[in-house]
């Protein structure tokens, strides 16, 4: 299939960006997004063009490291990572835009490439369990609920990639930050630090300049580890914790 | 709670008071304080479907409650002291977490595609800025200045009494209408925000919890709209005079 791409070039990050149109020919419906970038790079590098500058890690949807706006969807039209997306999901023809995560807290370093290492510091600022673990300990030595296994479970399936931030009107963290409250705060080792984690987790996060939750469900809609929207309610109820023990 | 960009981790104490979820809190208790004085607000308007002096009667009520504790009016003024104080909380918390939003994002997307949430926020805010100024416009004609549009009606006529006010204003088209579009603003901010309010406050933790705030927000949004627009439609179409 043929696609005109309108891509985000940005020299580095105190110059300013624009929108760059490229013409692309003959790409597989195999390949994936990332892969049908890279052979637009390789027509660049040929041209003697500077190739364009994109994240990637595993390419198998697990690390949390690519992440691109495509045609105003964090990821793409489907529920996955940038470079699980696979071109078949587009036709013959189609125009597609192509941008980085926009927000105050994830700025441009190149291109398509944003810092995200302020999701490090709301981690850094609280989202661990200080206690000494050890070696693996025997499974059952500490009994965790079913339920709260589950739960915990599913909200650790976040691999950080930032699609939340990026499609919320906002620029909110809540969804991350709620998935790592909700991860450590339903299993018993992460009780002692329940209250004072949340507290300096959302201080870091307002910290870092991303805004505030409107509860509108754009985040886990764009989630690609459908990480559920309650985590949210479940980061808040926390923080409501904490208040009541003055902190 | 300015955002600015950083490459640091906070400094000193951090306190839950300070942050970003704390404005939420506010607005969600705020707001549930709203949706309690807007139903009781509605009941008392459907008064007026028996005539002005039912409605002139409940209105007095408000000024004889807990009397003789609390002088006359005391209730009502009291009652008015909370709203005002509450409302300011809503709006300065409003303006704040609007604010911070604004600054989480100074480059905008070339192509963003119509994400409900965006529509959502943009219809809270804005939204609550024009029930704002509804607010104004309600508060002057009908209970600060009470002025009366209608030439059709002389201050003889009103006698000093609200219930005839009210009918007076509600047989012209374009106050009529003022309510119409006013309610259909409150009916989606109280649909977004109860709803929001119950996240906010930690109530819907599962996904069953989550359809029935989802069902109240709903609820609540239908019947207060529908239940304020009956006695201006009621007046305008003459079946109360």
């Amino acid at each position: 299939m043929n696609l005109t791409l309108n891509i985000w070039r940005q020299d580095g990050p105190e110059t300013a960006g624009r929108m760059v149109t490229y013409q692309l020919a003959d790409v597989s419906g195999d390949m994936s997004f990332l892969e049908m970038l890279d052979v637009l790079n390789e027509s660049l590098v040929a041209k003697g063009d500077e190739p364009i500058a994109f994240d990637s890690d595993c390419r198998e949807g697990i690390c949390g490291m690519c992440g691109l706006m495509i045609s105003g969807k964090a990821h793409g039209p489907v529920r996955t990572t940038t470079c699980q997306l696979h071109m078949r999901e587009f036709r013959d023809g189609d125009t597609i835009s192509i941008e980085p995560w926009r927000a105050e807290a994830f700025p441009v370093i190149k291109d398509l490439v944003v810092d995200r290492s302020s999701f490090d510091r709301i981690i850094q600022s609280g989202g661990f369990i200080s206690a000494n673990t050890g070696s693996a300990p025997e499974a059952h030595s500490v009994p965790v609920e079913k339920r709260k296994a589950d739960r915990a479970f599913e909200a650790a399936a976040c691999i950080g990639c930032g699609a939340c931030v990026a499609a919320c009107p906002n620029a909110s963290a809540m969804l991350f930050m709620g998935a790592k409250v909700t991860h450590l705060g339903e299993l018993p080792q992460g009780q002692p630090e329940r209250y004072a984690r949340v507290v300096k987790m959302v201080a870091q996060h307002d910290h870092e300049g991303f805004g505030g939750c409107t509860n509108t469900g754009a985040c886990a809609d764009a989630c690609p580890k459908e990480i559920p929207l309650d985590v949210i309610n479940t980061l808040n109820r926390d923080l409501l914790g904490a208040l009541r023990q003055g902190r | 709670m300015d955002p600015v960009a950083t490459t640091t981790l906070l400094q000193g104490e951090s306190t839950a008071r300070r942050t970003s979820v704390f404005m939420k809190f506010l607005m969600a208790v705020t707001g549930a304080l709203f949706v309690l004085f807007v139903l009781m607000h509605m009941y008392g308007n459907l008064k007026i479907l028996w005539g002005t002096e039912a409605f002139d009667e409940y209105a007095e009520h408000l000024r004889t409650l807990l009397t003789p504790i609390l002088p006359y009016s005391g209730f009502l003024w009291l009652f008015r002291a909370v709203l005002v104080l509450a409302l300011l909380v809503h709006a300065y918390a409003a303006f704040t977490l609007w604010s911070r939003a604004n600054g989480a994002r100074p480059q905008r997307y070339a192509v963003k595609s119509a994400a409900k949430g965006a529509v959502r926020s943009k219809m809270m805010r804005w939204g609550g800025v024009a029930l704002l100024a509804f607010i104004a416009f309600h508060l002057i004609q009908f209970t600060i200045v009470k002025v009366n549009f209608n030439g059709n009606f002389s201050a003889a006529q009103l006698h000093g009494s609200t219930g005839e006010l009210v009918i007076a204003s509600f047989q012209l088209w374009w106050v009529t209408l003022i309510y119409i579009i006013a309610m259909g603003a409150l009916a989606m901010h109280l649909f977004h925000g109860v709803w929001s309010a119950a996240q906010t406050l930690g109530w819907t933790n599962s996904a069953g919890s989550r359809r029935l705030a989802y069902a109240t927000a709903h609820v609540v949004a239908a019947v207060v709209a529908l239940g304020f627009l009956v006695p201006p439609l009621a007046i305008f179409f003459r079946l109360v005079k």
